[in-house]
């Protein structure tokens, strides 16, 4: 059974890397019971956006609203 | 793409030619063009906290590209390659300011254990006033600027070799093979390293904006 430590590691790597069948069933089963890690797995994917929107965004709004 | 049209050997000859010029067709598209260039000012400017030194490094790298367009076979190629040119010269700037990247990331390591250790108790499960929450209304985040500055605060704060490598990764977002070719680093180094940038950037959006001012209820 994997601790949350090593959840947010696979969560982190799943950002780079498709996850064997047995990770993500590793994955299911932890997140289906502890919040924290699912609040961090939405957060990854939050950030994963965030920051295409930051290499993107143009220079010239950064001032402005 | 190329369809019907007959096979006359002219028209053949015709296609090939357009094949070739379509190769380096992406650096003749402005859209495309500008999009590469912000994604390589942002990391310039927060490689070289300032935004002449990275605008100048910018513009030589797309040049430097552009002089040899006719051997990209593809977008994908093109970043790498830009990437590598920037990479470089951000290198030299860096080094002829005095400051030496690596002594820097070496530093950063025994600090980064430090960190995990605090969110996490000895059996690995999130520590009480640590555990993620759940965070209200991204989408509406990324159009506020005051947003961007907390975010670009955070950024600052990783330490050198996190930021780096995660601004490879999330920024000019090249592939993992490409990263560790480019820092000469492992994946697993790679993954801890990125692991790391994470855990530390979505704790300090979460404390600084996401949750800043708010006392949420925690059910
Ligand atoms: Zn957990």
């Amino acid at each position: 059974m994997k601790n949350c430590r090593e959840i947010t590691r696979l969560l982190s790597e799943a950002q780079e890397r498709e996850l064997s069948l047995s990770e993500r069933m590793g994955l299911r089963m932890h997140l289906a019971m502890c919040r924290g890690c699912r609040n961090f797995a939405e957060q990854m994917a939050t950030l994963r956006k965030i920051c295409r929107a930051y290499a993107r965004r143009d220079e010239g709004n950064s001032g402005r609203e | 793409m190329v369809e019907d049209s007959g096979t006359k050997s002219g028209e053949v000859g015709r296609n090939l030619a357009h094949a070739a010029q379509g190769e380096a067709a992406h650096l003749q598209d402005p859209v495309y063009l500008e999009e590469l260039r912000r994604q390589l000012q942002r990391f310039a400017v927060l490689q070289l906290g300032d935004a002449d030194l990275a605008e100048d490094a910018v513009q030589e790298a797309l040049l430097g590209a552009l002089k040899s367009a006719r051997s990209f076979n593809g977008r994908a190629a093109l970043k790498t390659w830009v990437f590598a040119i920037l990479k470089n010269k951000i290198a030299d700037l860096l080094r002829a300011r005095g400051r030496q990247p690596d002594a820097q990331s070496l530093l950063s390591s025994d600090e980064e254990h430090r960190d995990l250790d605090e969110l996490f108790n000895a059996r690995g499960h999130w520590r009480r006033d640590e555990r993620p929450a759940h965070w209200e209304d991204p989408e509406s985040a990324v159009h506020d600027r005051h947003f961007w500055r907390v975010f670009e605060a955070c950024l600052d704060r990783l330490p050198g070799q996190q930021a780096r490598l995660f601004m490879m990764r999330e920024f000019i977002e090249l592939e993992t093979p490409e990263i560790c070719a480019a820092a000469e680093i492992s994946v697993s180094n790679l993954n801890v390293t990125l692991h790391r940038a994470r855990m530390r950037l979505r704790e300090c959006l979460e404390n600084n904006w996401f949750q800043a001012g708010e006392a949420r209820e925690e059910s």
